[in-house]
């Protein structure tokens, strides 16, 4: 599993990456309400703002952590937000992207450099 | 940026895993562990602690006589002091001339003194503002040795009377001072979440005691500014600088019920307050906008801030409070709208992030209010 400093979890499984937020995030964001994922079949760039999660405090964004087609997307998500809460790193999960290159991932944070990243 | 001031329970909050955040110059708990969810649907089932210590408690004891204190304090707003009873309490609205809401408060008759507690926000300039129109009739004594606690939900009146039994007699806006072994309680049974409830003033000594006597009980729990505010917006209830100001008036907040008949058109001490052109004139003819419920058809919320449109496009308000309901389990918002388009049932557009989604007016309160009259 790989980091981002917007506390994004990347998981590659087979020729895709799986994407969500960490449990981390999921804490200091309260009890999500909202979630607006992207349409299937979109070509991101990252940092794009791709994804919208409300709280009861705030919105705020996910952004696309790499370059690529948005290829699934985890529509349980909109009917049920508190998975996020429940499970950010199992059933919680955002999108599911296909990648040219999954070196592009060597960029990120493994466990431990996130665990620290977080003190 | 200033320093935050600390409230007097400060490191109960921290030792009860509070996260901490700056409102209106204190560092308050806006959550616990909980979560604000649970917080919320806790004090909705049982019973929610808050400290809410940050507000302004304020004595105004007369110079010369309660009937001269109170037609005073009536100048300032257009609410009825003089027919409040003993041991009663009232909402009310400081207004400034052009009919705007100054800040809203709520007022006690002790007997021999009135007993007011403001905004947090507003408390240093509430105080000059009474100090400059009260000054020849009573003395402006800011209350600053005690803190305030509020107790909120169906599970309250068992639990502060197994502290304090006399709180059992009391019903919705009673007061009462009440020794115990905290030191005098200044209690009123009344609230901000729609809930059955109390606030109780306790001299800074006493408050520790009290807070962990009544968070001892399973059916207590502390409660953070989060749920504060879902609990209000659930109960339909304005919060100062966002759903009233100094730009909107009572009337179209929707606040009339806070003018008694007496102030108004025909009425025995009627006008005599700050803004009371504007003020009668919306009374008599409807205000131009008004402040109402908003239910979005989508799970998006509309925050604080969205833009309404009319169905053909034409601006129709904006939203003041928003968020999720945790007890109506679906997005929830007020707002002020143009008073042709406020009726109950109308559909509007909302422009959350550049998309105009479907919202709803609705009436108030969203929760049912269960307050003890």
């Amino acid at each position: 599993m790989k980091y981002t400093k917007e506390h994004e979890w990347l998981r590659v499984e087979g020729d895709l990456v799986v994407i969500g937020i960490t449990e981390h995030a999921a804490t200091q964001l309260g009890d999500v309400v909202f979630v607006e994922l992207p349409e299937i079949e979109t070509m991101v760039s990252t940092g794009d703002e791709i994804v919208v999660i409300e709280s009861v405090k705030a919105a705020s964004d996910i952004l696309a952590p790499l370059d690529g087609e948005i290829v699934q997307v985890n529509a349980k998500l909109v009917d049920n937000p508190a998975l996020v809460n429940e499970d950010p790193t199992g059933a919680g999960w955002f999108f599911k992207m296909a990648i040219d290159d999954l070196g592009a991932l060597d960029d990120y944070m493994d466990e431990d450099e996130y665990a620290d990243f977080i003190g | 940026m200033t320093d935050l001031l600390r409230l007097g329970l400060h490191d109960l909050h921290v030792s009860l895993g509070g996260k901490m955040v700056p409102f209106a110059g204190y560092e308050m708990p806006v959550q616990y562990p909980a979560g604000v969810m649970k917080e919320h649907l806790h004090t909705r089932a049982a019973a929610g602690l808050f400290d809410v210590s940050h507000m302004g408690q304020v004595i105004l004891r007369p110079k010369t006589d309660m009937a001269t204190l109170c037609a005073g304090f009536e100048a300032m707003m257009p609410v009825d002091v003089a027919g409040l009873a003993e041991g009663r309490q009232r909402y009310g609205l400081f207004t400034n001339e052009q009919g705007g809401i100054l800040d809203d408060l709520m007022f006690a008759n002790r007997g021999d003194h009135l007993f007011v507690v403001v905004n947090a926000a507003c408390k240093a300039a509430d105080i000059a503002h009474m100090q400059a129109h009260l000054a020849a009739v009573a003395e402006v004594l800011p209350v600053t040795d005690r803190a305030l606690l509020a107790l909120q939900g169906p599970q309250a009146e068992a639990a502060l009377a197994s502290l304090v039994p006399q709180v059992m007699a009391m019903r919705f806006m009673d007061v009462a001072v009440v020794d115990s072994v905290f030191g005098a309680l200044w209690i009123s049974r009344s609230g901000y979440t729609g809930e059955d409830g109390f606030e109780i003033s306790v001299p800074d000594g006493g408050a520790h005691g009290l807070a962990e006597a009544l968070l001892a009980m399973a059916e207590v729990a502390p409660i953070g500014l989060g749920a504060r505010d879902s609990l209000r917006l659930e109960a339909g209830l304005c919060l100062y600088g966002h759903d009233i100001d100094e730009g909107t008036s009572p009337v179209e907040a929707g606040l009339t019920w806070a003018i008694q008949k007496t102030r108004r058109a025909g009425g025995a001490r009627m006008g005599g307050f700050p803004g009371v052109a504007r003020i009668l004139r919306e009374l008599a003819d409807g205000p131009a906008r008004r402040r109402v419920g908003l239910r979005p058809d989508g799970r998006a919320p509309m925050r604080e801030g969205t833009a309404l449109f009319s169905p053909d496009g034409a601006p129709a308000g904006t939203v003041t409070s928003g968020g999720f309901g945790p007890s109506v389990e679906a997005p929830i918002a007020m707002g002020y709208i143009d008073a042709k388009l406020a009726d109950n049932g109308t559909a509007l557009m909302g422009d959350v992030r550049g998309k105009h989604l479907p919202v709803t007016v609705c009436d108030l309160p969203f929760h049912p209010t269960s307050y003890k009259r």
